[in-house]
């Protein structure tokens, strides 16, 4: 019985984006909606398997700039994430240019980096970066300022350094909230390289579905937004199966994670 | 008495400048390797002694003296035990309980060339306590009173000459906790150390404690000292015994007088 339940939980994702695909399919061809406005799944599939060259070669260079992007943002953000979360000073002064930056929309942002580095690649990265890098830094810094004071009275008491309480318990114990923080992180990175693709670039999913929408080709517009989340639910499930590995003990709650 | 190892001289305590008083003068005298306990309605200020004798916290006026030198910073020899046993949970009992050798010298230094030897300390302290058997566990497989066990290891693993119990028993059932404090009992009589045990529980601190200190009301202050002469070890049967229950009626009256006042 409890077998049975747990393989339909495992199909469920895809009874739901089938179902989704359905309905949609089903919505364009009873309304007749014209293909200009809304395709239908099944010709965007099917012109996105024509173009699938193309995309590929367009998908490749967003994930490539997304993961640069990404990964400037994890390395910034654990920096960043420990400065604020381990000294209350830094917190205070850091706090609200962080959320007045993070208040800002970032595609406001890429006519300034195009003036700086030119069209392409570089924006499209730092895009990426700036846009995905906010979520790290509050999570890193709330699992580091969370610590339990009788935690941290044990430790002291015991002659612990600000650097041992950090390396003892601070860091392992914000693991999971900076797991948590990369799923996030992740998808939009994917955001602020498309975004930045689409401004101002003439590579990648961003660029490809700009210039098919120019050609009234609504079924590749489509094609790229299914093949950007495809990569995003791929990315955020990588993240998700390195989250459960790494800290088992943060997720015991709920062993069927 | 011999000459004292802690010693709080007109120790007074606010937090903040403006703050009322949170400890008002506080004078106290504890033997090397004597257990005392304080007792005292809640928010009177008992945690903040345990904060001020590690040095966790700085007195506003007066001294604090442990091994005849003046506290000014966190003290690097105290085990401390909490009512919440704040284990890390990425960590199995054993690895917990080996924390305090981590950090505290000269152990730190000592612990990657002596590590199979500290591993069975740690492994004959986690039996004596009946934790034998779970030193691969997580803390979250283990139940409260387990949890509890293995975080008055972590206490005393580094043997401190100084150990702060802030109502460490508090949260478990009343069976648990009685066969808690027979494990502290003879873990204490074995090789006496100083003991600072913060506790609501009358019948705890008659059981465990050579001198029961009682507070007042915010701001706190040690009314009452009361010898406890009962002779150890103190076993279930003692706790039937007239001076046990004379004890703790007497316990009892001060704190009434106390909530009274």
């Amino acid at each position: 019985m409890m077998q049975k339940k747990k393989d339909f939980s495992k199909a469920m994702p895809w009874i739901s984006t089938i179902a989704l695909f359905a309905f949609w399919e089903l919505v364009v061809r009873l309304f007749a909606i014209p293909e200009y406005v809304l395709p239908t799944p099944s010709a965007s599939i099917i012109m996105g398997w024509q173009f699938k060259a193309a995309i590929w070669m367009h998908a490749v260079h967003t994930l490539y700039t997304t993961l640069a992007g990404f990964a400037i943002a994890v390395v910034f953000g654990v920096v960043l994430g420990a400065l604020v979360g381990s000294s209350k000073p830094i917190y205070t002064a850091a706090n609200p240019l962080l959320v007045g930056f993070n208040s800002v929309p970032k595609v406001a942002l890429v006519p300034v980096l195009v003036m700086w580095f030119g069209i392409g690649t570089t924006p499209a990265i730092i895009t990426a970066f700036l846009i995905s890098f906010f979520p790290i830094v509050v999570n890193v810094a709330t699992g580091l300022a969370t610590l339990e004071p009788e935690l941290r009275d044990v430790l002291r008491s015991l002659g612990a350094t600000r650097r041992d309480i950090l390396v003892k318990v601070g860091f392992p114990r914000a693991l999971p909230y900076f797991f948590a923080s990369l799923k996030v992180s992740i998808t939009l990175a994917f955001v602020g390289s498309v975004i930045s693709e689409t401004v101002a670039s003439n590579l990648g999913v961003g660029y490809l579905m700009l210039s098919a929408s120019s050609r009234f080709n609504m079924p590749l517009v489509f094609a790229g937004l299914l093949v950007i989340a495809a990569m995003g639910i791929a990315m955020y499930e990588i993240f998700n199966i390195i989250e459960r590995r790494s800290t088992k003990w943060a997720n015991r709650a709920n062993p069927t994670n | 008495m011999s000459k004292s190892f802690v010693e709080l001289s007109n120790v007074t305590l606010r937090y903040g400048d403006d703050a009322d008083l949170a400890m008002d003068t506080t004078n106290m005298k504890i033997a090397k390797g004597e257990f005392i306990a304080v007792v005292g309605p809640s928010g009177c200020g008992k945690s903040s002694l345990l904060k001020l004798v590690s040095g966790l916290m700085p007195p506003s006026d007066g001294t604090v003296i442990v091994d005849n030198k003046e506290v000014a910073g966190p003290l690097k020899i105290v085990g401390m035990a909490f009512q919440n046993p704040t284990l890390l949970p990425w960590r199995t009992t054993l690895e917990n309980v080996l924390l305090p050798l981590e950090i505290v010298k000269p152990h730190r230094n000592l612990l990657r060339k002596n590590k199979a030897e500290y591993i069975d300390r740690a492994r004959q302290l986690l039996a004596t306590v009946g934790l034998e058997g779970c030193e691969d566990k997580y803390p979250w497989e283990l139940s409260g009173g387990m949890q509890q066990r293995a975080s008055l290891c972590r206490a005393l693993i580094h043997e401190p000459d100084l150990l702060m119990l802030d109502e460490p028993f508090g949260a478990l059932d009343a069976f648990t906790r009685e066969e808690l404090w027979d494990i502290l009992q003879a873990l204490w009589m074995r090789k006496p150390f100083t003991v600072i045990l913060v506790t609501h529980d009358l019948r705890e601190a008659a059981y465990l404690a050579d001198t029961i200190y009682v507070m007042s009301k915010r701001p706190g202050r040690i009314l009452v000292a009361r010898e406890n002469t009962l002779a150890r070890p103190r076993d279930q049967e003692t706790t039937f015994t007239p001076p046990f229950i004379d004890l703790v009626h007497e316990l009892r009256s001060h704190i009434r007088d106390v909530r009274a006042a």
